[in-house]
C-alpha cells in the first residue's frame, strides 16, 4: 500500500495565502478522485496535501484544512518570513525528497514561478508552466495514470498535453482564476504536520533592502467582477479615459490588450492575455480589441464577453456572448449615459 | 574590468503564426524569427553596464544554426562575443535539459574567464515558462533574482549587486553577491541605436559553434528528448466557441442597439446598476 500525494503549494505573503492556492486544492482534489479506479485495485491511498513556508503562519495551516487539504506540512521559521528563492526552494525539495509526492502543484505567480523552477531544477523532474487543464489520464506504456498537463504554446495559437512519464513528481504550475477556489468546508477535518530544515548562513544568499508599495499601479485585475479592457481600436493612450470611466460606471477595473502595453499606452499590470493575467471576471466587456489568439486566451473564460469593434469580421465576435458592431467612441458614451440614467432611476424608486 | 554573459533565445513572432485551417497545423513557413524582445532589453542593460564600468559582454544560445542572426543583432547592440551551441543532439530539449547545457556552458566560459553578472530574459514569448534563467542559476548554485527591473548598483570591488525586482505585491530592492543571475522585464534597459563601428562589426561576424561534442563534451543522455522528463503527448488547436448575437448599430441604432446589450448582460446576472 502506498500514499498517492497530491500536492499543493501555499503561497503566502504578509500572513495571507494568494487565493490561487485555493484553487489549486480544488483541482488536487479532483485529481486524486481521478485515480480511485486504481486505488480499487492496489488498495493504494491518494492524499490531498499541503505545503506551506513562512514565519508564525499556523492560523494558514488551519486554514488550508478547511479548503479540503488531509494534511498541511509546515516549515515555520523566521528565515522564511519573506520569500528568498534559495531557503524556499531548499526547504521544498527537502520535503519532496522526504515525501516523495506524486504530483505538486504550485501558482504561476511571480513567486510561484520562481519557485517552481528552481524547485523542478534541483529534483530534475518535469514542470509545465501555465496549465490550463489538468488530469489523471491513462497512458500506453504506463501502468498507472498521468498528469496530463495541457497548456496554450505559441502565443496561444496550439494547445499541448505535456507528460512527465519517468521522474517524480511530476510538476505544474497554474495561473490564479483559471479553475475554482475548492469550497471552504465550516468543519476541517485533516493535521497539521511541523517540519524543519537545518538552517545555516549558506541557506540565505541574498538580503531584501526595501520593498517599494507602488500605490495604483498594481491593479489586480484577476479577481475582479467587472473588467473593462481596451484594445488597439482606441487609438492612442487617451482612449483609456473613457474605458476608465465605463469601468467606474460599471463598479470594475481596467484591462487592456497586448498592443496598447507594448505602445506604452497603459501599463502592463493590466494586460490580459498568454503574456498578462488570465481573467474570469463575470462581465468582461473588450473595446476596440480585435481578439488576437493570444488575447482570447486570457479572458474566454469570462461569464459574459460584450465585444464592441467597428470591424464585423473582428475574431473577437467569434468567442463574444454579445457583440455590438460599431464606433466604440459612440457606443460607450451612450453605455455610461444609459447606465447612469439605469441607477438614478434605481436611485429614485428606493425613494 | 566587467565580464556580463546573456543567454537568448531566437524565438518565432508569435503574433504573427497563422495556422492551416484546413489541418490545424502550426504554418511554420515564412513566420519571422526574431531576437526574444526580454532578452533584448537584457542584452542593453549588459552593454549599458559594460560600458559604465569597462569589460565585455558574451553572448551564448542555444538553437538551430538561423540564431546566427540574432547574436548578430546582439553584436550590433554592443555585445563582444557570441556562442551558438547548436547540434542535432540538443534538439526536442526542454526546460530541463536546456538549462543544463547552457549551465554547462557557462561554465566551461566562467573557468577561462570569470563572469561576473548573467542576464537572462524572464521569459520567452515562445514558450512563455520563464524556467530556464532560473534553473541555470540553480545549476550554477548563483544567486538568481528573477524580474529584475533594475540594477541599483553593481560593485565589482565589494562583489556585490542590488537589484529591483518587480512582484505582484510591490517591488523588492535586493542585494546579493557576484556572480549573480537576473533574468530582465523590459524596464531593465532601453535597446540603445548601434553604434557605426558595432553596426559594421556585426555585419560580418560569426559566432563560435560549439557542438555536442567540442569544447564541451556534453553527456548525450542529458541532451535534447534524451535529458528531457516532458515530452509532449499530443497538440490540438483551440476549441471554437459558439458565436454569440452580433448586434449592428448601423441597423438598430446607438440607443437601442446599447438598451439591448445592457438588458443581455442585466438578464444574464452578471452586474446590476444597485
Amino acid at each position: 500500500m502506498t500514499m498517492r500525494r497530491f500536492w499543493v503549494f501555499i503561497e503566502q505573503e504578509e500572513g495571507k495565502v494568494h487565493p490561487v492556492a485555493w484553487e489549486l486544492l480544488g483541482v488536487a482534489r479532483r485529481l486524486a478522485s481521478e485515480v480511485k479506479d486504481e486505488l480499487e485495485k492496489t488498495r493504494d491511498i491518494a492524499v490531498v496535501e499541503g505545503v506551506l513556508l513562512g514565519h508564525n503562519v499556523a492560523g494558514l495551516a488551519e486554514e488550508a484544512l478547511h479548503y479540503g487539504a488531509d494534511r498541511v506540512y509546515v516549515l515555520d521559521h523566521p528565515v522564511f518570513q519573506h520569500y528568498l528563492n534559495k531557503p524556499y526552494y531548499t526547504g521544498l525539495v527537502s520535503l519532496v525528497q522526504k515525501y516523495q509526492p506524486e504530483v505538486f502543484l504550485i501558482g504561476a505567480t511571480t513567486l510561484g514561478r520562481d519557485l517552481a523552477g528552481a524547485v523542478a531544477t534541483r529534483l530534475g523532474t518535469g514542470l509545465t508552466a501555465d496549465c490550463t487543464q489538468l488530469a489523471m489520464g491513462e497512458v500506453k506504456g504506463s501502468d498507472h495514470k498521468l498528469l496530463m498537463a495541457t497548456r496554450p504554446a505559441f502565443g496561444g495559437n496550439v494547445i499541448a498535453t505535456i507528460l512527465c512519464r519517468s521522474r517524480l513528481p511530476q510538476m505544474a504550475t497554474v495561473r490564479p482564476r483559471v479553475f475554482n477556489s475548492a469550497p471552504y468546508q465550516p468543519e476541517a477535518a485533516g493535521e497539521v504536520v511541523c517540519e524543519t530544515i537545518p538552517v545555516d548562513a549558506e541557506l540565505v544568499n541574498a538580503q531584501i533592502l526595501e520593498f517599494i508599495q507602488n500605490g495604483d499601479s498594481r491593479v489586480k485585475i484577476e479577481y475582479a467582477d467587472v473588467i473593462v479592457s481596451g484594445g488597439r481600436g482606441l487609438g492612442g493612450p487617451a482612449g483609456f479615459d473613457l474605458i476608465k470611466e465605463l469601468a467606474d460606471a460599471l463598479g470594475g477595473v481596467v484591462g487592456s490588450s497586448r498592443p496598447c502595453v507594448d505602445a506604452g499606452w497603459i501599463s502592463y499590470d493590466h494586460q490580459v492575455g498568454q503574456t498578462g493575467k488570465t481573467v474570469r471576471p463575470k462581465l468582461y466587456i473588450a473595446a476596440g480589441i480585435s481578439g488576437a489568439i493570444q488575447h482570447k486566451v486570457g479572458m474566454q473564460n469570462s461569464d459574459f464577453i460584450l465585444a464592441i469593434n467597428r470591424d464585423p469580421h473582428a475574431p473577437i465576435f467569434d468567442i463574444a456572448t454579445v457583440g455590438i458592431v460599431g464606433d466604440l467612441y459612440e457606443v460607450i458614451p451612450a453605455m455610461i449615459a444609459q447606465i447612469h440614467a439605469q441607477k438614478e432611476a434605481l436611485h429614485v424608486e428606493e425613494r | 574590468m566587467f565580464h556580463a554573459l546573456v543567454g537568448i533565445k531566437q524565438v518565432p513572432d508569435t503574433t504573427n503564426i497563422r495556422i492551416d485551417p484546413e489541418t490545424g497545423n502550426l504554418i511554420r513557413q515564412g513566420v519571422p524569427t526574431i531576437l526574444n524582445p526580454y532578452d533584448a532589453h537584457a542584452v542593453a542593460a549588459a552593454v549599458e553596464w559594460k560600458h559604465k564600468l569597462g569589460g565585455k559582454v558574451t553572448i551564448i544560445s542555444m538553437g538551430p544554426p538561423g540564431t546566427v542572426s540574432s547574436i548578430r543583432e546582439c553584436i550590433e547592440m554592443g555585445a563582444d562575443r557570441g556562442i551558438l551551441i547548436s547540434a542535432r543532439q540538443f534538439s526536442g530539449a526542454d526546460t530541463l535539459a536546456t538549462s543544463f547545457v547552457l549551465s554547462e556552458t557557462i561554465r566551461a566560459i566562467h573557468m577561462q574567464d570569470p563572469i561576473d553578472l548573467i542576464f537572462f530574459g524572464k521569459q520567452a514569448i515562445d514558450g512563455d515558462t520563464a524556467q530556464v534563467g532560473p534553473g541555470v542559476g540553480v545549476r550554477l548554485g548563483f544567486p538568481t533574482i528573477t524580474y529584475a527591473v533594475k540594477i541599483r548598483e553593481l560593485d565589482l570591488e565589494q562583489r556585490s549587486v542590488v537589484v529591483e525586482r518587480k512582484t505582484e505585491r510591490c517591488n523588492e530592492v535586493i542585494r546579493t553577491s557576484l556572480p549573480a543571475l537576473i533574468t530582465c522585464e523590459k524596464d531593465i534597459a532601453e535597446i540603445p541605436f548601434a553604434s557605426l563601428p558595432d553596426l559594421i562589426y556585426s555585419l560580418t561576424y560569426e559566432p563560435e559553434v560549439w557542438t555536442a561534442e567540442e569544447p564541451v563534451k556534453f553527456p548525450i543522455e542529458q541532451l535534447g528528448i534524451k535529458g528531457s522528463p516532458t515530452t509532449v503527448y499530443k497538440v490540438t488547436t483551440p476549441e471554437k466557441h459558439a458565436r454569440g448575437e452580433v448586434l449592428q448599430v448601423r441597423e438598430a441604432g446607438l440607443e437601442a442597439t446599447v438598451q439591448a446589450a445592457l438588458a443581455k448582460i442585466m438578464d444574464a446576472g452578471v452586474w446590476e446598476a444597485a
